[in-house]
């Protein structure tokens, strides 16, 4: 057997390792990133128009100018974020594939979570960067007053994709029970788009249906959340509280992913693949 | 090295009676396996369709949890310690595959590294060496999905053997493949067999590749052992014969009779004869020399496909 050294360090490189594929793999798919560029840019013009005749000067704590950059950064945030991507998962489960999964010495969380923030690292660099350039290009963008919040605006977009990547691995993982994930993926393609304020700030809403939304589903941190980071719509410590709402749901979505996979690898291996 | 003791998977299947009722049954897919495989061994693990083989498989991997029994793979028990089983095992899929897709052969390759945590010297060198092997070199930079089937179970056999694992587990490896491919995978796996530190367990459809790697053969039916030993034992079991085969100038003028020798047929100059219990075809062959002229002579040996085409026909009808 291989003389395998241990320890921490040597599992963060197999974490490195595997972020770094999942951003050599996205990458390779060109032509689909050069779409879904434009279809983001396409629909955040839609959006701008919309929400500018919605909001005026001024509405639910946005100025004009902040409701502008909100569009751009969370059309932006859209395949950045992974509000429709798959994970493969589902598919793994159908075919019997994620047998191979299974037979390898890494958690398969760990392993579907690096592989997606490598996905993310590069969209980040084409599918954040092009819209948000467009936007900037077309529009008068409020860019960030407090030095601060651009670090803090990283920190929350990655939070943000670690709780999406929960969601979705949920959706996928229920293959292990339905054998088929489409159901689950209509609801929450369904949720991702209503109810994180993709279509407009939740802020919109009625405050204590907001704050439903806020407190009980983990939707509005994953593109309201680090839109309102970007555009100040708190103060910094504001900022802090919703950066800090972030990890925690981030902490407890990758709990109940890792929690689903156990009892998803036990019906598995009990009941045959 | 793999040891199981009275190993039974039972599955429950549920079957539609009449209109609204379902009829629940417990079948058992493996039903008592016993066997121990000592370190080195190459073992052809055969039967039919749903005879058990993917399910025992699947449960020396860890991957399914055994009804009944004791297993032990590498001194550990599967389900329960299936991630440093996993460390010590390979495992090849001939229908699945473990390589990235979109990814070139060569990342594959080292993503592994990282997931199996080998050291990179170790790691290149084992590259290096399959990759010489199996004739890799101008492959690896190529995206596993524009390879051949032949070109990935070669990346897939790698893939497998890069930790150095103690036991390889092949599902099935040649299945699909041209000649050319199966030979070369035949080939590489003889050569790995002979080396004798990693322990082979082959599962197949494709008797020759039985034939060309494995000296004891274990054949399941209806999810329980029927045979455990040689392909020699196995054709005396089951009164496979050597066959003569002998093509005349003219007849005989009397017939040759031998003790251990039967004529099993003859149709016009051609005579077939049959060596019953490990007869030589020696003194028979001097016998037909002296008796007659011969044009031509086969000793004909009994094919592993007809035993054991016969030994599930007796399971299905038994």
């Amino acid at each position: 057997m291989a003389n395998h050294s241990a320890g921490a360090p040597v599992r963060y490189r197999t974490f490195i390792a595997l972020v770094s594929a999942g951003f050599r793999r996205y990458s390779t798919y060109r032509q689909a990133t050069l779409a879904g560029l434009f279809t983001n840019v396409l629909f955040g013009f839609m959006r701008t128009y919309v929400l500018l005749a919605v909001v005026g000067r001024q509405a639910a704590g946005y100025d004009a100018r902040q409701i502008v950059t909100y569009v751009w950064v969370s059309q932006g945030l859209i395949a950045t974020v992974g509000l429709w991507g798959e994970l493969g998962l589902a598919d793994r489960i159908r075919t019997g594939d994620v047998v191979a999964d299974l037979l390898r010495p890494v958690p398969p969380v760990f392993a579907y979570l690096a592989a997606d923030l490598g996905r993310a690292g590069f969209a980040a660099l084409v599918r954040f960067v092009g819209p948000v350039l467009v936007g900037a290009l077309a529009f008068d963008l409020r860019w960030p007053q407090r030095p601060a919040t651009y670090p803090l605006f990283v920190v929350s977009a990655v939070l943000a994709t670690v709780i999406s990547f929960g969601c979705r691995y949920l959706t996928e993982a229920a293959a292990y029970w339905l054998l088929d994930a489409r159901g689950p993926r209509i609801v929450w393609a369904l949720c991702s788009n209503a109810l994180t304020g993709l279509v407009f700030p939740l802020s919109f809403l009625p405050g204590r249906v907001a704050a439903v939304l806020w407190t009980a589903t983990p939707f509005p941190w994953l593109l309201q959340a680090p839109a309102d980071v970007v555009v100040e719509r708190h103060s910094a410590g504001g900022a802090l509280v919703l950066v800090a709402g972030q990890a925690g749901w981030a902490g407890l979505m990758l709990a109940v992913a890792g929690y689903a996979q156990r009892l998803g690898t036990r019906r598995l291996v009990v009941q045959g693949g | 090295m793999i040891e199981t003791a009275g190993l039974r998977k039972e599955f429950v299947v549920s079957a539609k009676v009449g209109k609204l009722r379902r009829e629940r049954r417990v079948v058992a897919a493996v039903d008592g396996i016993d066997l121990r495989v000592e370190r080195g061994e190459t073992l052809g693990y055969l039967g039919p369709n749903g005879a058990g083989k993917s399910t025992t498989l699947k449960m020396l991997t860890g991957v399914l949890t055994p009804t009944a029994g004791r297993i032990s793979v590498c001194g550990l028990t599967p389900v329960p310690q299936r991630t440093q089983l996993a460390r010590r095992i390979g495992v090849v899929f001939g229908q699945r595959s473990q390589l990235w897709w979109d990814l070139p052969l060569r990342d594959s390759f080292d993503l592994l590294r990282h997931i199996y945590r080998v050291p990179a010297p170790e790691h290149a060198g084992r590259l290096a060496e399959c990759v010489e092997l199996l004739d890799l070199g101008p492959l690896l930079p190529v995206p596993v999905r524009q390879l051949s089937l032949g070109q990935r179970m070669r990346g897939e056999l790698t893939a497998a053997l890069l930790h150095r694992p103690e036991v390889l587990f092949l599902d099935e490896p040649t299945i699909g493949l041209d000649v050319v491919s199966k030979q070369a995978v035949r080939e590489f796996l003889t050569q790995l067999g002979r080396r004798g530190d990693t322990t082979l367990i082959l599962t197949t459809h494709d008797l020759a590749d039985i034939e060309r790697l494995c000296r004891r053969l274990v054949i399941v039916d209806h999810g329980r052992v029927v045979h455990d030993g040689t392909a020699e034992e196995l054709h005396s079991r089951y009164g496979s014969r050597r066959r003569v085969v002998v093509d005349l100038d003219e007849p005989l003028a009397e017939p040759v009779t031998l003790p251990g020798v039967a004529l099993e047929s003859a149709e016009g100059l051609r005579l077939t004869y049959q060596l019953v219990d490990g007869t030589n075809a020696g003194a028979l062959v001097a016998r037909l020399a002296a008796a007659a002229s011969l044009r031509d002579l086969a000793v004909v040996e009994p094919a592993i496909e007809d035993v054991i085409a016969r030994l599930y026909a007796r399971g299905a009808t038994g």
